[in-house]
């Protein structure tokens, strides 16, 4: 059974979105697609570009293997054929931050073609969004329209850098489908090191296809909004497109293909100067580069070499850890979360790690304001902290106590352990010796629990922990307190 | 086939080339002329041959020659601004453009 279909309820009755993405993302080299020019984030401006970035005349590029095999990685992640003969072409347009006058890119023959990833959505239902391809291109440079008054400033770092540009098919029908669908590219595109997916920085940005129409229609004509660089964004932006159009249809309008930019201060899409003209690309064969051919025992070394997926790796959680499917989902959503999680786990109870890098670890995340790529407390020392549960030495509630220390302090839990003398009380005689103090203290609770009040069996075991400054072993004190009363 | 003048200006107005009135109907025929000789290539008969990219046949022997991911260039930040029309400090300047 499907979940029903999302719809936005307009004045005339429901309606459905069609929706699909157009993501680029920042590969991750150290040089350039077509140039040996730096790729590094915040150098000094126009330090890392070559003559081919700038688009002087008489250059050629040279394509970086690395950058082609990135590409070939994310094909393969996404479950996607790999064309071993594709080509470039030229995109002509004029901007400032474009030196050559045309974006060297993919359009008739895209070295990746068509493949798919699964989403998992909040009600714990799956859905399949068809990948239409990938292509390689080159990134443009940055302009800066706010450091004067008359002038923007162009910066050439980022010019050449190389991106690759991922077309879904129109398969999404909600913002959160959508958000879903972005959040599982970056995913895969982190786990295999293709993309840093650092959506500020802007190595990941989206735009977003919108379309709406009536339940059981064909589709209707859609807008582009483009350049949004949150999934929060990207959801929102849906939301207010799907809502305009809605508008537009039902004051008897019709929705004109244009692009759109989005407001994130105001939560609307606003049109943006569309120049007929602006669109035609008049794209043709670069000359200057032979086709992209590929050795098909290249594409095998690298598809054997691929690391492990984030789905594949969420089977193993399941599989070899016996872990719920929510939990397993939790963990290897970022691939940080997920190595810190291995590092607990090996050699240890998987559940019992699973639940505190869960529970504690992300509370004191959220509370340090820190990440789990420089977490308060290291995987090897929330390690031994469980070691210290399993051996006895702390109980549960001893051992929060010491997991928040070790948040304060840095400092490894065996040190704390013995510093704040935190150790478990396990021995016979000192637990026994608690207990006959409390009942001696409270003879009277004593007799009418014999008469028959059997809850005041907690008391007596609050009044002995209490004695024994939280420290005794729960068990051994449960035990000692039955055989006292007996 | 053949250009009409609406087409002609709009041609040079995506090369960002300024026309004069009087030069629409001189590039008209220049233009016509040019096309007119492509015209005389498709007489060729191609049937059955691969289109070629780049001047490489599909499945011929020319492929792109690929680089190591090594950086080998740059930090030539003043031989790039040289030919700048404008700069300002260590950057391009163009007359301002706001989407």
């Amino acid at each position: 059974m499907s979940a029903a279909t999302y719809t936005i309820e307009g004045r005339t009755g429901p309606w459905e979105l069609v929706i699909g993405l157009e993501v680029h993302a920042q590969v991750i080299s150290k040089a350039k697609l077509f140039s040996g020019a730096a790729t590094a984030f915040g150098a000094e401006p126009n330090t890392q570009v070559s003559f081919v970035d700038a688009g002087f005349p008489g250059m050629l590029p040279v394509i970086n293997r690395e950058c082609v095999a990135q590409a070939v990685r994310t094909g393969l992640g996404l479950n996607a054929e790999i064309n071993l003969w594709s080509r470039f072409d030229r995109k002509n347009y004029f901007y400032a931050d474009l030196p050559q006058g045309y974006q060297i890119s993919q359009y008739a023959h895209p070295i990746v073609g068509r493949g798919a990833v699964e989403i998992e959505l909040a009600d714990g239902t799956t859905r399949r969004i068809g990948i239409t391809r990938l292509h390689l291109e080159q990134d443009a440079g940055k302009s800066l329209h706010d450091q004067h008054p008359t002038k923007t400033f162009v910066d050439l770092n980022r010019a050449g850098i190389a991106l690759m540009e991922i077309v879904s098919e129109p398969d999404m029908r909600s913002p959160e489908e959508a958000g879903a669908f972005l959040a599982k590219l970056r995913q895969i595109m982190r786990y295999l090191g293709t993309c840093d997916g650092n959506m500020e920085e802007g190595s990941l940005r989206a735009d977003v296809n919108v379309s709406v129409r009536r339940p059981g229609e064909g589709y209707r004509t859609r807008c582009e909004v483009k350049n949004i660089n949150s999934i929060r964004f990207v959801m929102q932006a849906i939301e207010a497109e799907a809502r305009r159009q809605i508008a537009v249809w039902e004051e008897g309008g019709e929705v004109e293909q244009e692009t759109r930019l989005f407001d994130t201060a105001r939560g609307l899409t606003r049109s943006m100067r569309s120049k007929e003209e602006a669109h035609d690309y008049r794209y043709f064969p670069d000359p200057d580069l032979p086709p992209l051919v590929l050795d098909p025992a290249w594409v095998e070394e690298l598809r054997r070499t691929l690391p492990e997926l984030p789905d594949q790796r969420k089977a193993r959680y399941m599989r070899e850890f016996g872990l719920p499917a929510y939990d397993a989902s939790v963990l290897v959503a970022e691939k940080e979360t997920a190595a810190y999680f291995e590092e607990v786990a090996r050699g240890r109870d998987p559940k019992l790690a699973a639940n505190w890098v869960m529970g504690d670890l992300f509370a004191a995340l959220n509370r340090t304001k820190r990440t789990i790529a420089d977490p308060p407390v290291s995987a090897r020392d929330l390690g031994a902290l469980l070691d210290l549960i399993t051996d006895g030495t702390l109980s549960g509630k001893l051992a929060k106590e010491v997991f928040e220390a070790m948040v304060e302090t840095g400092r490894p839990p065996a040190a704390i352990v013995e510093e704040r003398g935190l150790r478990q009380v396990t021995d016979a005689g000192a637990i026994e010796a608690a207990v006959e103090k409390v009942l001696a203290a409270h003879a009277d609770k004593v007799a009418e629990y014999k008469a028959g009040k059997e809850k005041l069996f907690g008391f007596f075991v609050g009044q002995v922990m209490k004695a024994m400054a939280g420290k005794g072993n729960p068990a051994l004190v449960n035990a000692a307190l039955k055989r006292k009363l007996g | 086939m053949s250009l009409d003048t609406a087409t002609v200006r709009r041609v040079a107005a995506l090369a960002r080339i300024r026309l004069e009135e009087a030069e629409v109907a001189r590039l008209q025929a220049e233009l016509n002329g040019i096309l007119g000789w492509i015209e005389q290539l498709r007489s060729v008969d191609t049937e059955g041959v691969e289109p070629m990219a780049g001047g490489a046949p599909r499945g011929g022997p020319t492929r792109m020659p690929m680089r190591e991911d090594v950086v080998t260039e740059g930090n030539i930040r003043e031989l790039i601004l040289a030919n700048a029309p404008d700069r300002e400090g260590d950057f391009f300047a163009v007359p301002k453009v706001v989407e």
